[in-house]
Formats: C-alpha cells, sequence, structure tokens
C-alpha cells in the first residue's frame, strides 16, 4: 500500500485524464442520439434499419476500433482522440435504441393535448416530450457513462494515459498496489458520476420523485387485471 | 486510409492465414477462449438466473451486483490476477468470466420474470411441481431473453479476448500486440478487422438462433405480457448487462 501513499499525485493526474477521456464521450452520445432517436420514431421506414445499425456498432471490440479509428479518421493511434471518439460510438450504440424507446413511450394522448393547447411541433417536443421521456433517457445515459468510464482503460495497452495505465505498468513492474489503485479509483468514479446523475435527475426532474412509488402500483393493477 | 487498402492487401495473401500463429490458427484460438469462457460463464450463472428468476429471491442484490460488476474495468482484473497467476490463459479466462457472467445472470432472471404471472399460476393450477414448472414454462417461455444475455456476454468475451494476449495468452490479440510493438499498420489493422467481422458473425449466429426459436410453435409466439412490461424487461437485461 505503500506505493499508493507514496503516487497519490499520480493516481490523482490520472483520475482526471480518465474523466476528460470518458466524460466528453458520454456527452457525445447523449447529444447525437437524440436527434437520431428523433428521426427513427419519425420516420418509421428509418426505424429499424438505424436502431439495429447503431446496435450494430456495440458488437465492434473495443481494442480493435481505437486501431482502426486513426487509419480512417487520420489521426495517430496514441491520439486521445481516439479514445473519445470510439467510446462515443459505443455509447451511441447503446443510447440510440433506449432514447427512441424513451421518446416512443410518450403516449399520442399527450401528443395530442399539447397539440391542442397550440404547442408547435419544436416546441412540443423540447416543453412536453422530452421531460416526459426523462426519467428513461436519465436511466440509459447511466449506462452509458458507467461502462464508458470502465471502457477507457482498455486504450492504455496503445499508450494512451488514463488510469488503465496504473494497470500496463502495475504489470509491467510487477506492483499489486498500483494494478488495485486503478480498479478502486475507476469502479469509484464510475459510482460517483453515476450517483451524479441520478442527483441531477433529481433536480431536473422533480416530478420523478413519486415515479418509484407509482410503478409497482401500476404494476399490481395490470397483474389484477390480467388474471380477471 | 491507406494503411486500410494495405491491411486488406495482406487479408487477402494465403500467407497471412496459413501456418502455426497464422490468422487462422489464432481465430480458432480465439473462438475456443470463448467458447470455454462463456461455457463457465453459463455453468455459473445460468442456474442461479433461473433460481432468482424463479423464486424472486436475491433480485435486489444481483441486480446491483451486476451494475457493480460493469464498473470493473476488465484489463485491471486480467493483469492483477496475472500477477498472481503468471502468464498464460488462467488469468484471461478469470477476467472474461468475471466480465461475461452478469449479462447471463440477468438474462436468465429476466427472461423467466417475463414469462405472464398468469400462465405459470395456470401452470401451477394443473398441478405442476415447482421444478416442472420452471423446466417446462419458464425456461422456454424466457428463452429469447435467456438467449439475450448469453448472446451479449458472447460479444463481450469475443471483444475482450484480444486482451489474452497481453498477459501472454494466444488469439488474435497476439498479431494486433505483435504489430502495435513494431508499429506494422498493416499486421495491427488487418487483425483488427478480423475480430470485427468474427465479433459480427458470432452476433449473426445468435441472432438467427434467435430468430429461429421465435418461429417454433408454443415458443414465446402466444405467450406476450403486456406492452409496457416487456419493454421494462427489455431495459432490464440492458441494464444488467
Amino acid at each position: 500500500m505503500s506505493w499508493v501513499l507514496e503516487n497519490l499525485d499520480t493516481i490523482g493526474e490520472l483520475t482526471l485524464v480518465h474523466l476528460a477521456l470518458s466524460l466528453p464521450a458520454v456527452v457525445i452520445a447523449f447529444l447525437v442520439s437524440i436527434p437520431l432517436a428523433w428521426v427513427a420514431n419519425r420516420i418509421r421506414v428509418l426505424r429499424e434499419p438505424l436502431l439495429t445499425g447503431t446496435g450494430l456498432l456495440y458488437a465492434v471490440p473495443s481494442l480493435p476500433l481505437f486501431i482502426l479509428l486513426p487509419a480512417v479518421v487520420g489521426t495517430s493511434v496514441r491520439d486521445p482522440l481516439n479514445v473519445v471518439i470510439a467510446l462515443s460510438i459505443f455509447g451511441l450504440a447503446l443510447m440510440v435504441r433506449s432514447a427512441a424507446e424513451a421518446l416512443d413511450a410518450v403516449t399520442d394522448d399527450v401528443r395530442t393535448s399539447a397539440t391542442a393547447i397550440g404547442f408547435s411541433g419544436v416546441g412540443r417536443f423540447f416543453t412536453v416530450e422530452l421531460p416526459l421521456a426523462g426519467p428513461a433517457l436519465l436511466a440509459g445515459v447511466r449506462v452509458v457513462c458507467v461502462s464508458s468510464i470502465s471502457l477507457v482503460s482498455v486504450s492504455a495497452v496503445l499508450g494512451v494515459n488514463s488510469l488503465g495505465s496504473l494497470f500496463t505498468d502495475g504489470f509491467a513492474r510487477d506492483i499489486i498496489g498500483s494494478i488495485l489503485a486503478g480498479i478502486v479509483m475507476t469502479v469509484v468514479l464510475a459510482l460517483i458520476c453515476d450517483l451524479l446523475l441520478v442527483l441531477a435527475g433529481r433536480l431536473l426532474m422533480p416530478w420523478n420523485k413519486n415515479a418509484a412509488a407509482v410503478r409497482p402500483r401500476l404494476r399490481k393493477r395490470r397483474t389484477q387485471e390480467a388474471a380477471a | 486510409m491507406n494503411n486500410i487498402v494495405e491491411a486488406v492487401r495482406w487479408l487477402l495473401t494465403a500467407d497471412a492465414w496459413s501456418g502455426a500463429g497464422g490468422l487462422w490458427e489464432r481465430s480458432m484460438e480465439h473462438l475456443g477462449y470463448t467458447l470455454i469462457a462463456l461455457g463457465i460463464s453459463a455453468a455459473l450463472a445460468l442456474p442461479l438466473g433461473l433460481l432468482i428468476g424463479h423464486t424472486g429471491k436475491g433480485r435486489g442484490v444481483s441486480v446491483v451486483a451486476t451494475g457493480a460488476a460493469r464498473a470493473l474495468p476488465t484489463l485491471g482484473l486480467l493483469t492483477l490476477v496475472a500477477l498472481f497467476t503468471g502468464i498464460g490463459l488462467t488469468a484471461p479466462m478469470v477476467a472474461l468470466v468475471i466480465l461475461a457472467a452478469p449479462s447471463v445472470l440477468a438474462g436468465a432472471y429476466a427472461g423467466v420474470e417475463s414469462v405472464n404471472p398468469a400462465t405459470v399460476d395456470a401452470a401451477r393450477a394443473q398441478g405442476m411441481s415447482g421444478w416442472q414448472v420452471l423446466t417446462r414454462v419458464e425456461i422456454p417461455l424466457g428463452l429469447p431473453l435467456i438467449l439475450s444475455g448469453l448472446r451479449l456476454a458472447a460479444l463481450q468475451i469475443i471483444a475482450t479476448a484480444t486482451l489474452a494476449a497481453y498477459v501472454g495468452a494466444g488469439g488474435l490479440g497476439r498479431p494486433l500486440f505483435l504489430g502495435l510493438r513494431t508499429y506494422d499498420y498493416p499486421l495491427m489493422l488487418g487483425t483488427s478487422i478480423v475480430v470485427i467481422l468474427l465479433a459480427i458473425l458470432v452476433d449473426a449466429v445468435f441472432g438467427t438462433g434467435q430468430r429461429l426459436i421465435r418461429r417454433i410453435p408454443g415458443l414465446a409466439g402466444p405467450q406476450r405480457a403486456p406492452r409496457g412490461e416487456r419493454r421494462g424487461r427489455r431495459r432490464a437485461v440492458a441494464a444488467g448487462g
């Protein structure tokens, strides 16, 4: 453990670098998935190709993608930018389907009512549909955030610095403390970001506070209906 | 772009594929690792997942555990175990199983839970024992979701098995890391393309399997949970994996 105490600076620095690689990817995945999901729901012919297509991206293994991207984008293999782009692609693969389903779950009644009160298409989307889909969108973002933070470290084998460097260095120099510190910091980082997302969700969507209490009741009623 | 052209050209030569350490042998190794790791994960996680789904006990714990497992960096696990076991196949296998088991587990319990409660009650009313309900009703009807858990696990393993070579094992990671160390871009890129194709191929095999199962009469066909509920389950699998 003395290794950890002596290298707190390095660990702290790598944590920040790690965040700088993963958080932009989460934001990009979220921002790009919304319009894609909107298109998927609006133009029905495109729905399946779009959702399966982005889903298929998830089948692409991370390390090969880190290597393939530079050849396509024109960066070098050790460029942090590749990592951000690759992680955004993975985030997108996870996020587009859940965003499309979240937006699709807003019922037609709600949409029609909003139109009836005088909302235009765009206004209705941002003030009615997006907030209502919020909780489901949040669930998707949480998954993307945790898996991005965990995935970043793979890029360390290419020589891109992150908490993953603690694994490659620790392995090369036989320091268990380094590897353990990397694992603990990655998990803690993921948990903290997840918690912040939950808190942000509470602040932005105060109406969702009782959702957890409402849902079981709904399910019970549904089961009773099914039984009857 | 030039590098890609060169990589593809290299892939099209017979030399790249033949002999010891050729891409063909490495691909087979890679698939072998995947099968072993998937087999171990399934042997550990399937019974547990089915039990959780059947009894409804331990669900909360497993949801939290699968979520936490997602945050575990595989490279960290791999290098940590490798420091204890030395180079070879043990460390990659441990890491791959820890990586894949949560997806299998989540698929299994979500699959069993997706079965309409009314159907389960009906089976019980006909006098089926708990074991019979599980094997004749819940597993067959939950099969699509159980399979999607296995499919996700297989994909995760194929993707991560490239790292096995980092601690001295074989697989497609071997030529990949060799290319990385010697700045041989065509080798590195070509191998990457093979890994990607392999992943897509395995995914397609699982996809076809799932589609075929849906065609078997009585399996997952007439059984449909209410719309909202189904959607929730699918999300549960995704979130659990």
